[in-house]
């Protein structure tokens, strides 16, 4: 038997890949395809609703990385980017858009009043940050955050996706 | 035999054509509208009581936040409140200065109604245009002060810096193009047979009635009545300049949106006038680095893009305000949306909401 | 700019109205107060006499002073081009003014707020119920009694 003839895994691939035939998992493959594109939900609150419209516009252009159309309805999106600041009179409606949102979903934080409350934290009708409420996948810093930053965010929800043993904690 | 009723339709805090967290509750006849009521407050972040813990100089930022698209115009209105409360004067340059930042503020703003009046409507590319033009003035704004949106550039007593030296010529670059840009929109929009019979006779405000319910701004003027703040009471150095101010006949969202579009030719003259003649100088009066104004009370306003926002101080003599109201334009013009929008069906409130242009940032405080 | 003489103003409304009618600050700190039980008359008289045509009212806030409730007016005359500001006082204990919106529909929504925010009841208001606060809310937040804080939980 010769040693040097036997194949490599890439090489057994490359062959493959010739042939239009690619080998992974299923779970792999679902991964890519959300993480490609995910539809956000137009849930804009206050002031950071402004840059992410901007962010979907023509200069930063969100569609480039296939993020482009934002759904009216929570029942078609999968992505809700909280943008602005909560109030407790609006947390109810919000938690309601979230259960009707169909799973996988993810949420985004945008904002320091999505973040933590912001500059109104110690108001009687703000809650102090998304989290009280939603689980929150990213979390977006500024006031209110470029659109760079906001499309930096959704890049990292799509590292995520891709590899969620990346975004855990290490212990 | 047959009994009708009329149903109850939520258009609810989270809608693609409420320009916010605004609820409009629509009791519907069909598909005619007998009520819209709206339901405010999904925004309400206590600001004015928050006023009552912050110092005069740490509550400039919070007034960028409450009409968070001409914020210019916020910081310019309590800045005035405030000097005007200390008897503060401002250096020339700086009156200048803040003519120009809170005019291309005018012109973003209605930029921004264009293009949401655009979309609301159904032709979506009509808010990636209006974007387009809008990020050119962000740009401006960024050189100047470091921020797209929220900017806290006009301080008491002035500004906060000078404009750096690229800020002129783009400035003028931008003012060269702007026409060719507005004469774009009015081929694409004002020119289109669609959105004309959309918005021409729909949601009827007259004069009388405008003036009754509170109505300021645009929407205003729309209905014919001349009252624009910084023509019949100038404020900074308003009557430096040479303007006119659009004003409509019949009061119907037609006129509503040519106005705001002709406004924004003024806004670009304007500017190209305090171009021309803004001189060298200061661009900060000398002032005390504690802000306590002496006791009393104020009230000062301006004209918004939304209309007129007013500024109510009542100062103890510490540090910080003892009652701080704004009144804002946004708010009161909602009033107007019930009566207006009886009779009219679903897609006219849409078109009606859109030109009367509220912004609940401002309406929830 | 604003040519009104308030003192003229002022001496119209004391030949009316007594010697209840006053004036505070000066400048552009000027202001007429008058008790509530004329206030709604003397509104509407600066409303209509053909030589103040108030036509406007900008704004109408109140203010809480502990002792007691203070509410401004700030009118305005299209026509003429002048501005006036009117105050009213009120005691804290069952706090009730009489409504304007009969003479200025424009303080529907101001009344609700002040309703909302300081408690105020208005005599005569169409539909006076909260306006930024939910309806199950049952303090007035912008009392000085009510201290600014975030509990971190909803609080009705």
């Amino acid at each position: 038997m010769e040693v040097n003839k036997l194949q490599t895994q890439d090489e057994r691939d490359n062959e493959l890949l010739e042939k239009n035939i690619i080998l992974t998992s299923f779970d792999t493959v679902l991964k890519w395809a959300r993480s490609n594109s995910l539809w956000p939900l137009s849930s804009g609150l206050a002031c950071c609703a402004i840059e992410m419209m901007s962010a979907a516009a023509a200069r930063f252009d969100l569609s480039r990385f296939g993020y482009e159309v934002f759904r009216a309805s929570p029942r078609q999106a999968d992505l809700l980017i909280v943008a602005g600041t909560l109030t407790w009179a609006m947390a109810g409606p919000l938690k309601r858009l979230y259960e009707q949102m169909p799973e996988p979903k993810y949420v985004i934080a945008m904002g320091s009043c999505a973040n933590s409350g912001g500059p109104f934290a110690d108001s009687y009708s703000v809650v102090p940050g998304v989290d009280k409420i939603l689980p929150v996948d990213v979390y977006i810093p500024g006031c209110p955050p470029r659109p760079e930053a906001l499309i930096h965010g959704m890049l990292e929800l799509k590292r995520k996706i891709n590899n969620p043993e990346a975004a855990r904690k290490k212990v | 035999m047959v009994k009708t009723e009329t149903y109850t339709l939520n258009m609810g805090p989270q809608h693609p054509s409420t320009h916010g967290v605004l609820q409009v509750v629509l009791e519907l006849d069909g598909e005619l509208v007998i009520q819209a009521v709206p339901h405010m407050g999904y925004l309400h972040r206590g600001i004015e009581k928050l006023a009552e813990s912050r110092t005069y100089a740490q509550f400039i930022p919070y007034t960028d936040r409450l009409d968070y698209v001409s914020s210019m115009g916020n910081n310019w209105g309590y800045c005035q409140t405030v000097e005007k409360l200390m008897g503060i004067t401002v250096p020339e340059r700086a009156e200048y200065l803040r003519i120009i930042m809170t005019e291309l503020n005018r012109i973003a703003s209605h930029l921004i109604f264009m293009g949401s009046l655009a979309i609301d409507l159904g032709a979506s590319t009509g808010m990636m245009f209006g974007f387009r033009s809008r990020e050119r003035i962000l740009d401006l704004f960024d050189m100047a002060c470091g921020a797209r949106q929220t900017y806290s550039y006009i301080r008491f007593g002035g500004v906060s810096a000078d404009i750096p030296p690229e800020f002129i010529p783009e400035l003028e670059r931008f003012l060269a193009d702007f026409p060719a840009m507005l004469a774009e929109y009015h081929e694409l929009l004002t020119g289109n047979e669609i959105l004309y019979h959309r918005l021409k006779g729909t949601g009827v405000i007259s004069g009388q009635r405008a003036l009754e319910i509170g109505l300021t701004g645009p929407a205003l003027r729309a209905s014919g009545v001349a009252y624009d703040i910084r023509k019949v009471e100038p404020y900074g150095i308003y009557d430096h300049f040479d303007f006119s101010v659009p004003l409509g006949q019949v009061g119907d969202c037609w006129d509503r949106y040519i106005v705001r579009m002709e406004e924004m030719k003024q806004s670009a003259s304007i500017a190209r006038q305090a171009l021309d003649q803004m001189p060298e100088g200061q661009v900060m009066a000398k002032i005390p680095k504690v802000i306590k104004p002496p006791v009393g009370d104020v009230y000062h306003s301006i004209e918004n893009p939304r209309g007129e926002l007013g500024f109510y101080i009542v100062s103890d003599g510490s540090t910080k305000p003892y009652r701080l109201h704004v009144r804002r334009p946004s708010f009161i013009n909602l009033q107007v949306l019930n009566e207006t929008c009886q009779g009219l069906l679903i897609g006219d409130v849409v078109a009606v909401l859109a030109t009367l242009d509220s912004l609940m940032g401002e309406v929830d405080c | 700019m604003s040519n009104l003489d308030i003192n003229r103003v002022l001496a119209e409304l004391q030949a009316q109205y007594g010697e209840e009618v006053k004036l505070l600050g000066e400048g552009a700190q000027a202001a007429l107060i008058a008790p509530t039980t004329y206030i709604v008359e003397i509104l509407g008289l600066l409303k209509t006499k053909e030589s103040y045509q108030f036509n406007m009212l900008r704004n109408l806030t109140a203010v809480d002073y502990l002792e007691y409730m203070e509410f401004v007016y700030h009118l305005y005359s299209l026509p003429l081009r002048q501005a006036i500001t009117v105050k009213t006082r009120c005691g804290m204990e069952d706090a009730e003014v009489p409504s304007v919106t009969a003479l200025w529909p424009s303080a529907n929504f101001q009344e609700r707020e002040i309703y909302d925010l300081l408690g105020v009841k208005f005599i005569g208001h169409p539909d006076l119920r909260r306006i930024l606060m939910p309806e199950e809310f049952t303090e007035h937040p912008l009392r000085k009694t009510y201290k600014a804080h975030n509990t971190g939980e909803k609080t009705w």
